[in-house]
């Protein structure tokens, strides 16, 4: 047996395979389920009601999906270029803990139309910081940004919980470990009323469009792909390599930086060491899932959503642990990884 | 001053040197060795968070502390068998392939640990590995205390460290496996299978993984809590570099690495409220990364390393 490359992809594929890995994942989900001792299909229905049934549901699922495109986005077009930010987490973080001080220290009493966007940009900048450092040491040290932007999660994390328990400690909050809050006037405006649902997620749609036309009609996107196609190719033919990864690296940590600052703004209203469950890590497995499409990445983050509001709905029914979902999406994960395989190669005897 | 060389003066710090690298010691092994053969394994920090959940549920539920550990080593290499599937077989980016398996790894062993363990307000515990005492040895003046008081398992990890560079660089079999790892091409024409180099490396280093997460479930702690690896694997992915793909080194890394460590503790005790404790948690991450600027230039790094192989494919 071996594998040969297919001479061309058809389209089909390519659509069909993010929908079968996720259904593959399912289903080995489903035999995790079943050795829980739970009836499988009405758990899958539980999750579905879970994410949709009420409105409070559905507007629950939407609330969860704004970060993880943005998250999802951040990783698509760092992989692009094949600049491996591991870091969304801790970028994350750092945009969150930058508005919450921002917010509260610096900015309060400005009207909302001038500081909503002000501090949008500081949580945004804050995540470039954190990514150039990274990258910073690719480019001068050739240390592999993969580890270093792992190990910086821990200490971002570290760093929020430092701030949040000292300096940016709300003095009103009973003792526990939480930020002081962002002002009024910096609350993301809601697209619903009685719900969590906040501009945040309008604010991903439109970034998503964006980061698709300026990978697909921009010089830069153009080189951005070309440094991960094929680096010493990109530089041979011209692309300025070095500038070329910065750049990403701005739109990278910038859109997850902005995840944390929306989260923080639109739903929480202040910063905890809590405050993401892994929005970070799950924009990876969001940029896989969509194949590192822009686009792509606004229904894999649907896709991840439902499964974790649909999965606390269905656990608190059923008994199952909520970790299925985290399950779920990360082998979705795996199967998405060998379904591009299968498009791109196929098997001979 | 004075508070910094009572530290280094206690018999304690040493002992919890060894206590502290040895879950490093395991899992710098094992991913020294993947890496050695060609394959990144990035996977480590998942392999030991389940390595370290299922041992401890093993013991648990009655079995013996060394099936413990066999059965984590056995969960590992299963692990290990699925990245070198997807990385070996199918050439994926061993980059995403091992982020994958630490993200099912974790998660899974998440849900298995809360479906079979029912929640309670103090975790349920095990009783661990207890210290061995060596004749004569353990009853030294302050190096008794210092380094031999340590449970087996850390010893075992030692002996690992020394038994590996052995095997690496003076038997056929280790001669093989670096050859897959600089030119799997080359290997071939040799006669020797890089798939199976490959495979076997992957999994038996996986193995260590899980091991050395088994250990801090079944010795340096009794209970298993989620997130309690920390990092660890990251660290260890750091180490590898640090050590330049030699297992000598690994473990001279791994110790000093735990020196700091145990150090930075004892020192929050001296120094007490006056530094914030999350500047010295962040210590290690810092220090890993300052490891990595150090050595990534010196290092040599396995020619062939995150490389798929592909007979007939260059």
């Amino acid at each position: 047996m071996r594998f040969e490359r297919r001479e061309h992809r058809s389209v089909a594929l390519v659509i069909a395979t993010p929908v079968l890995a996720v259904l593959c994942a399912l289903a080995l989900a489903g035999i995790l389920i079943a050795i829980a001792g739970a009836p499988v299909m009405e758990a899958y229905w539980r999750i579905l009601v879970g994410a949709f049934g009420s409105r409070l549901s559905a507007t629950e699922t939407l609330t969860r999906a704004s970060p993880l495109i943005l998250t999802g986005l951040a990783a698509a077009v760092a992989f692009r270029a094949r600049l491996w930010n591991i870091g969304g987490e801790g970028q994350f973080y750092l945009g969150a803990i930058s508005v919450a001080a921002a917010s509260s220290q610096l900015l309060a009493g400005l009207p909302s139309a001038v500081q909503i966007p002000l501090l949008l940009a500081v949580g945004a900048a804050a995540g470039i910081v954190l990514l150039l450092v990274p990258l910073w040491l690719r480019l001068s040290f050739s240390v592999d940004e993969v580890v270093t932007t792992l190990l910086l999660n821990f200490v971002a994390l570290l760093f929020v919980s430092m701030l949040i328990d000292g300096v940016l400690k709300d003095p009103m909050a009973f003792g526990w470990p939480q930020s002081q809050p962002v002002a009024d006037d910096a609350v993301l405006p809601k697209l619903l009323a009685r719900s969590r649902l906040h501009i945040g997620l309008g604010i991903g749609f439109v970034l998503a469009v964006a980061v698709h036309l300026v990978q697909s009609r921009t010089v830069f996107g153009m080189q951005s792909r070309a440094a991960g196609l094929n680096p010493a190719g990109a530089v041979f033919a011209g692309v300025p390599l070095g500038r070329t990864l910065v750049k990403v690296a701005c739109i990278s940590g910038g859109l997850a930086g902005l995840a944390g600052a929306i989260e923080v703004m639109g739903v929480q209203g202040y910063v905890t060491t809590d405050l993401s469950p892994g929005y970070g890590y799950s924009g990876i497995v969001v940029a896989m899932l969509a194949n590192l499409n822009p686009l792509g990445v606004v229904l894999a983050a649907l896709f991840t959503a439902v499964m974790f509001v649909g999965a606390d709905g269905m656990s608190r029914s059923m008994g199952i642990p909520t970790y299925i979902a985290d399950v779920t999406v990360s082998l979705s994960l795996i199967s998405m990884l060998v379904g591009v395989f299968f498009t791109q190669y196929r098997i001979r005897r | 001053m004075n508070a910094v060389i009572d530290i280094f003066a206690s018999a304690g710090l040493w002992a919890a040197v060894l206590r502290i690298a040895t879950p490093l010691i395991l899992g710098t092994l094992g991913a020294l060795l993947c890496e050695r053969s060609g394959v990144l394994n990035l996977g480590i920090e998942g392999i030991m968070t389940f390595g370290a959940m299922i041992g401890w549920l093993a013991v648990y539920n009655g079995a013996n502390l060394w099936t413990g550990l066999l059965v984590a080593a056995l969960a590992g290499g299963v692990f290990g068998l699925l990245h070198a599937a997807l990385t070996v077989t199918l050439g994926l980016s061993q980059h995403v392939s091992g982020l994958g398996v630490t993200l099912f790894a974790s998660s899974f062993s998440y849900y298995v640990f809360r479906l079979l363990v029912p929640v309670a307000g103090t975790p349920p515990t095990i009783e661990p590995f207890q210290p061995i005492d060596l004749p004569a040895l353990s009853s030294l003046p302050f190096i008794g205390p210092a380094l031999f008081t340590q449970t087996l398992p850390t010893y075992g990890a030692i002996a690992l460290a020394l038994v590996l560079g052995y095997v690496l660089f003076r038997t056929p079999l280790g001669l093989a496996i670096r050859m897959t790892g600089e030119n799997p091409h080359a290997a071939e024409a040799q006669g020797i299978n890089p798939m199976v180099m490959r495979y076997g490396a992957v999994i038996f280093g996986s193995a260590l993984m899980g091991v050395g997460g088994a250990f801090l479930t079944l010795s340096a702690f009794n209970s298993f809590f989620p997130t309690m690896v920390q990092g660890r694997g990251w660290i260890c992915i750091a180490l590898v570099v640090f050590a330049s793909w030699r297992p000598g080194r690994a473990l001279i890394g791994a110790l000093l690495f735990a020196l700091f460590d145990s150090f930075q503790l004892r020192l929050q005790a001296v120094l007490g409220g006056g530094v914030p404790y999350q500047i010295f948690l962040m210590i290690p991450y810092l220090l890993s990364i300052a490891a990595l600027v150090l050595m990534a230039r010196r290092a040599r790094v396995p020619q062939a390393l995150m490389q798929p192989y592909r007979r007939g494919e260059r």
